[in-house]
């Protein structure tokens, strides 16, 4: 049997890596989503210098 | 590796991998939905407006903190879950997830889910639901539950917070509302389980958890289940003259409280005879119908903020 043949074990382990990387794909865009809510928020200030240091 | 490892029959290891959805399973889905749902009421009904994002983020770190400490319950309860028929399928005793497995889990998503919750929303959130976490893992599972049968009267808090921390996510603190929305889970919850165990006390027997049934008898948790409820339709009838409540809230709460104490009524005046005569019939429309409560009484607490937004609130 040749090697490529797709064994139901890989079709798990297949579903569980794709399962992770859509988590983290998703946990991206919220980040990215939550940045762009956070500063576009009316409250937002940019650190001054004294802060940042 | 050779073809012939492919080729030949799995190992049970093997055989028994878990899928995506098994260590989804560890989170325990059913019960976030309650998580995501009190939360997000309680979120809403806050007078501080949330930006979507901001709220949306919130919900799903409370629905992670929620299911962090499913998975911790799982890696602790395994012995348990292994005997009785109810969590006999969940992933550990099935041996799809290891013990390990499961406690890595639930303390990265605990430690994930505070930090997130903190950054999308303010410290007393987070810290509101690092506490549930504790209280739910470290004073319920491990310590309650296997040594007290008011387990569940005290275990019960854990799943009242999520409302409570919803409120402080928007207002970054604490109210009498939101320890009302509290309060009004935390009542619900010994009637629903004891229902739940007056047709389920041979899985509590077996596993030697001290329920009420199994330490003070069915006669006496059928009075448990009576006492609370009514306890329960006060409290629940009170959130409605709060800033939170209204009259629709008001009818809500009158209509399925009334329904509520009638259950209660007819299963404290039955005895084991007559239960098992129709097979616990009673007790299974009581427990079912105290899902149906709780959805209900928050659903319309979500209603009466949409109301209020829109310029319709009465109170």
């Amino acid at each position: 049997m040749a090697l490529s043949r797709q064994h139901e074990m890989h079709k798990r382990r297949f579903s569980r890596n794709l399962g992770l990387g859509l988590v983290l794909v998703a946990f991206v865009a919220l980040v990215f989503g939550l940045t762009i809510a956070k500063v576009s928020d009316d409250n937002f200030a940019m650190p001054t210098e004294e802060e940042a240091s | 590796m050779s073809d012939a490892s492919l080729t030949s029959a799995q190992s049970p290891a093997q055989a028994n991998e878990a899928g995506f959805g098994d260590y989804f399973a560890l989170l325990k889905p059913r019960v976030m939905t309650l998580v995501v749902f009190t939360a997000f009421v309680g979120l809403i009904a806050a007078p501080t407006a949330v930006h979507p994002i901001v709220g949306f983020a919130a919900i799903l770190f409370i629905a992670v903190g929620g299911g962090a400490s499913g998975a911790l319950n799982m890696w602790w309860d395994a012995d348990i879950d292994a005997v009785m028929k109810r969590t006999a399928r969940r992933p550990i005793p099935a041996g799809k997830v290891t013990g390990d497995e499961a406690f890595a889990i639930g303390m990265t998503l605990t430690a994930f889910s505070v930090v997130m919750l903190a950054l999308a929303t303010n410290f007393v959130a987070a810290g509101l639901l690092a506490f549930t976490i504790f209280f739910y893992v470290v004073i319920y599972t491990m310590w309650l539950k296997r040594w007290t049968p008011q387990n569940i009267v005290i275990g019960g808090a854990a799943g009242a917070f999520p409302p409570m921390i919803g409120w402080a996510a928007a207002t970054g603190g604490i109210s009498v509302e939101s320890v009302l929305m509290f309060a009004l889970i935390f009542m619900w919850t010994p009637p629903h389980f004891w229902a739940l165990a007056l047709f389920t006390k041979m899985d509590y027997d077996n596993a030697e958890v001290p329920m009420l049934t199994v330490t003070h008898g069915r006669p006496s948790t059928r009075r448990h289940i009576l006492v609370y409820t009514v306890l329960l339709a006060a409290l629940a009838i009170g959130l409605g003259f709060t800033s939170i409540g209204g009259p629709l809230y008001l009818a809500v709460a009158l209509y399925l409280n009334a329904r509520f104490l009638k259950g209660a009524v007819e299963i404290w005046r039955r005895d084991e005879t007559m239960a098992e005569a129709d097979k616990y019939l009673a007790e299974r429309r009581f427990f079912k119908a105290s899902l149906l409560y709780l959805f209900a009484h928050f659903g319309a607490i979500a209603a009466e903020a949409l109301l209020t937004s829109l310029g319709w609130g009465l109170w």
